[in-house]
């Protein structure tokens, strides 16, 4: 039977995946300081526990989560607090931060724990060992998994979607972690599959990445209603709501939620996190990120400590080029380009792109032609050409009738754009210009 | 580099590659066949009308446009599509005219690039034809082997000047002697572009080529010239079939005057048609009803010109009209 496994609209960006898709991941020494924000999720910062002089165990907690939609965070490094102060947050802002001098002879090793036998907990007790790991979703939003796997009693969940498309250019985070960690996938599959209650998942990975379609087929379960679905090439394939429209045929209704489908999704580097939780007992103090770009000279693969400073992930990547020009954390499509060196990664950071000199964008825009290419590429159907007009001229109001509460600022239209006129920009202006008026 | 140098700008970091002005200079790019064949097809007063309107239009840009716009290759689309429209023998300074009215009051009047609500080649057109209804309607035979050097008409005449009339030939067009002498041109004539007109409405063949081009780069929706295409195709046939003796077969008005550079060239320009592709359907099939209304019952002999400008002041509403169904506005199913 020939089934669709696609959606409508979108754009095809080049892959630029090349770089680093054959390399397998490493891990990066540790740095002579971590700084971890407090704010690494969506929802409320966490509340710092540690006082300046404090000693820390790699693994230790030293925020504790402020709230029901918050994380705690652990240190991702054994060494000393040198103070809580304001610092450089990937989001370009200053913000909260807790910075570790790391101890140069410490082994690294955590503290002994205990782990947990996953098959023996039901789900309430999972979901609360999630919480308790800080795990957020690490496809970027960083939206606190517990949060997820915990859906309002009067929402049925038939479905879990694993995330593997990884549709951003550049960014090979997932195909590896697909290709070299299939069973933790699975395994991180098989234990929200129990959190949710229901029996069937689903893993979506775009068609590019065969060898990462092979090796999870490969370790596939046989015991449980798991399966790999191959989908098209097509950016954005990994956002949720597409994503479900490409696996199940289902429309997420406007202003609502996955869950309002019956469908979770999750990122697979986020499936396989929940697994290493109940392997090792460790909780969220590293990511696989992949450094690349044609600015930087050793594009890599990297299992990197949260909290690592941009300037020490570069230089083990061999440093910058002569033309490196922007640094952008996540993808290019919809990643945010950084002002210091000093800034540190965190949970959702995908991805480290440096772009050279020639392929930034021109940073001039020539007036909107309607040439029309923007409405072919929105994937949830906007018109972003009147929305851009409407947002030059500040109608806020008007821009919210004409449905700009459903843009995900995938960036498809900004991407089109001929006249590169900065579309995202301007709605991510105009949603927090009304988001104030609404306060 | 240490990092002070870091360059911030939002996202997507991406872009798809042909900016603004590369389309516009791939459309002049694409032009440039069509003048050359006005060339082969009229001699060198084709070239001089072209550039004619042509420096109306950039020398209109330069001194009224805003800093730089002369760059993005727009005045220069207007200039050599308004020379295409118009006849071999008028003289240059009234092609200038033209072309200086077209981007003065077609576009820079409306705010510049992008703002116009009428296609500014066809306003200048327009203009021309009420300014100068016999110059306009003048058309010289397409010159022979012998003396192609010729002009055509009096190109050089002085402004507000009559022309000298030379002892040019001219020769009513395919359409006008459809309307006014009830005869036939021959299909192959039309399509090769061995017929009388304005210097762009010889070579049919040839302007499906170069706009196909650009069609292939996506430079215009294609949706556009295929739905006029497609109305005039069905309708004529259908026309044609009932009273053949009254309406003539569909490829005579396909490849008749102005149709083909107006479907491809003028019809097609991104400012003033629907950004919405179910827009462009109408649209076309909009324009197409309008020129076969014209050429049929009406007393104009050709009516491209205007159905485009007509269709052009109906764009904003197709735009509201065929507004796509926003991604999750269906109503919610139950989980099955």
């Amino acid at each position: 039977m020939w089934r669709r496994l696609n959606f409508r609209h979108g754009v095809h960006p080049p892959e630029l995946k090349d770089l680093t898709a054959r390399i397998p991941i490493r891990r990066v020494p540790y740095p002579e300081e971590i700084v971890l924000p407090l704010r690494q999720h969506t929802g409320k910062p966490a509340r710092a526990v540690v006082r300046p002089g404090a000693r820390v165990e790699r693994g230790d907690t030293v925020a504790e989560a402020d709230g029901y939609v918050s994380t705690p965070i652990h240190a991702s490094a054994a060494g000393v607090v040198s103070g809580i102060t304001l610092w450089p947050h990937p989001d370009g802002s200053y913000a909260p931060a807790i910075r570790i001098v790391v101890d140069r002879y410490s082994p690294q090793a955590a503290r002994a724990r205990l782990v947990p036998d996953w098959n023996r907990l039901g789900p309430a007790e999972l979901i609360e060992a999630i919480r308790h790991a800080g795990v957020v979703g690490l496809g970027g939003a960083a939206f606190p998994t517990h949060v997820k796997l915990s859906p309002p009693k009067d929402v049925k969940i038939d479905t879990v979607l694993v995330n593997g498309c990884e549709c951003e250019p550049y960014l090979t985070t997932d195909h590896r972690t697909m290709v070299e960690y299939p069973e933790r996938v699975h395994l991180g599959v098989r234990i929200m599959m129990r959190c949710l209650g229901v029996s069937r998942a689903v893993i979506g990975v775009e068609l590019n990445k065969p060898d990462a379609i092979e090796a999870l087929r490969r370790a596939l379960p046989t015991d449980i209603d798991v399966t790999v679905e191959a989908l098209q090439v097509k950016y954005p394939q990994g956002a949720e709501k597409m994503l479900i429209e490409s696996l199940l045929h289902r429309e997420v209704p406007s202003g609502k939620l996955p869950m309002h489908v019956g469908v979770v999704v999750q990122n697979v580097a986020s499936a396989a996190t929940i697994a290493e939780v109940f392997d090792t007992g460790l909780p969220l103090i590293e990511r696989i990120v992949t450094v690349t770009g044609r600015g930087v000279r050793r594009p890599a693969n990297l299992i990197v400590p949260v909290g690592m400073k941009l300037r020490d992930l570069i230089g083990a990547c061999g440093g910058l080029t002569e033309d490196a020009r922007e640094i952008v954390f996540g993808g290019p499509m919809m990643g945010l380009a950084q002002a210091h060196l000093d800034t540190p990664l965190i949970k959702g950071t995908t991805g480290v792109v440096v772009l050279s000199a020639t392929e930034v964008k021109a940073e001039v825009s020539y007036p909107c032609i309607r040439c029309g290419h923007c409405l072919d590429a929105c994937p949830v159907f906007l018109n972003p050409q009147l929305l851009g007009q409407l947002a030059l001229k500040e109608r806020w109001d008007e821009m919210e009738a004409n449905h700009l509460a459903d843009c995900m600022l995938c960036g498809c239209c900004g991407y089109t754009c001929p006249s590169n006129i900065p579309l995202p920009q301007l709605f991510t202006l105009a949603k927090s210009a009304l988001r104030r008026k609404a306060a | 580099m240490s990092g002070s140098d870091l360059l911030i700008t939002a996202s997507p970091h991406l872009g798809a590659g042909a900016s603004t002005p590369t389309i516009m200079w791939n459309v002049v790019a694409s032009l440039a066949p069509i003048v050359a064949a006005a060339m082969y097809f009229f001699g060198p007063s084709a070239l001089i009308v072209v550039a004619g309107a042509t420096a109306g239009a950039v020398v209109a840009e330069h001194f009224f446009g805003k800093k730089g716009t002369l760059a993005d290759g727009s005045a220069a689309i207007t200039g050599i599509l308004l020379g295409l429209t118009l006849p071999a023998g008028l003289p240059i300074w009234m092609a200038f005219v033209g072309g200086a009215f077209a981007i003065a009051i077609g576009k820079l009047i409306f705010g510049g690039l992008g703002q116009n609500i009428f296609n500014p080649a066809l306003l200048g057109r327009a203009f021309l034809q009420a300014s100068f209804p016999v110059a306009m309607t003048t058309f010289p035979a397409p010159a022979s082997a012998g003396d192609w050097w010729r002009l055509s008409g009096d190109n050089f005449a002085l402004p507000f000047q009559t022309p000298r009339a030379l002892d040019a030939v001219t020769s009513a067009t395919p359409l006008g002697r459809m309307k006014f002498e009830q005869a036939d041109t021959s299909a192959f004539d039309l399509i090769l572009g061995t017929s009388s007109g304005s210097l762009g409405e010889t070579s049919g063949l040839l302007i499906l080529f170069c706009g196909g081009y650009l069609a292939l780069r996506n430079f215009l929706n294609w949706r556009i010239p295929a739905s006029i295409f497609a109305t005039v195709a069905v309708v004529e046939t259908l026309l044609h079939t009932l009273a053949p003796a009254r309406f003539p077969g569909p490829l005579f008005m396909l490849f008749s005057g102005g149709l083909m550079l107006g479907a491809m060239y003028m019809a097609t320009d991104l400012v003033t048609s629907p950004v919405t592709n179910l827009g462009s359907w109408i649209f076309g099939a909009g324009v197409a009803i309008l020129v076969l209304l014209i050429r049929l019952w009406g007393g104009l002999a050709e009516g491209v010109m205007y159905s485009i400008l007509i269709m052009n002041a109906l764009v904003p509403y197709l735009n509201r009209w065929t507004e796509p169904r926003v991604f999750g506005s269906r109503p919610a199913r139950p989980v099955p």
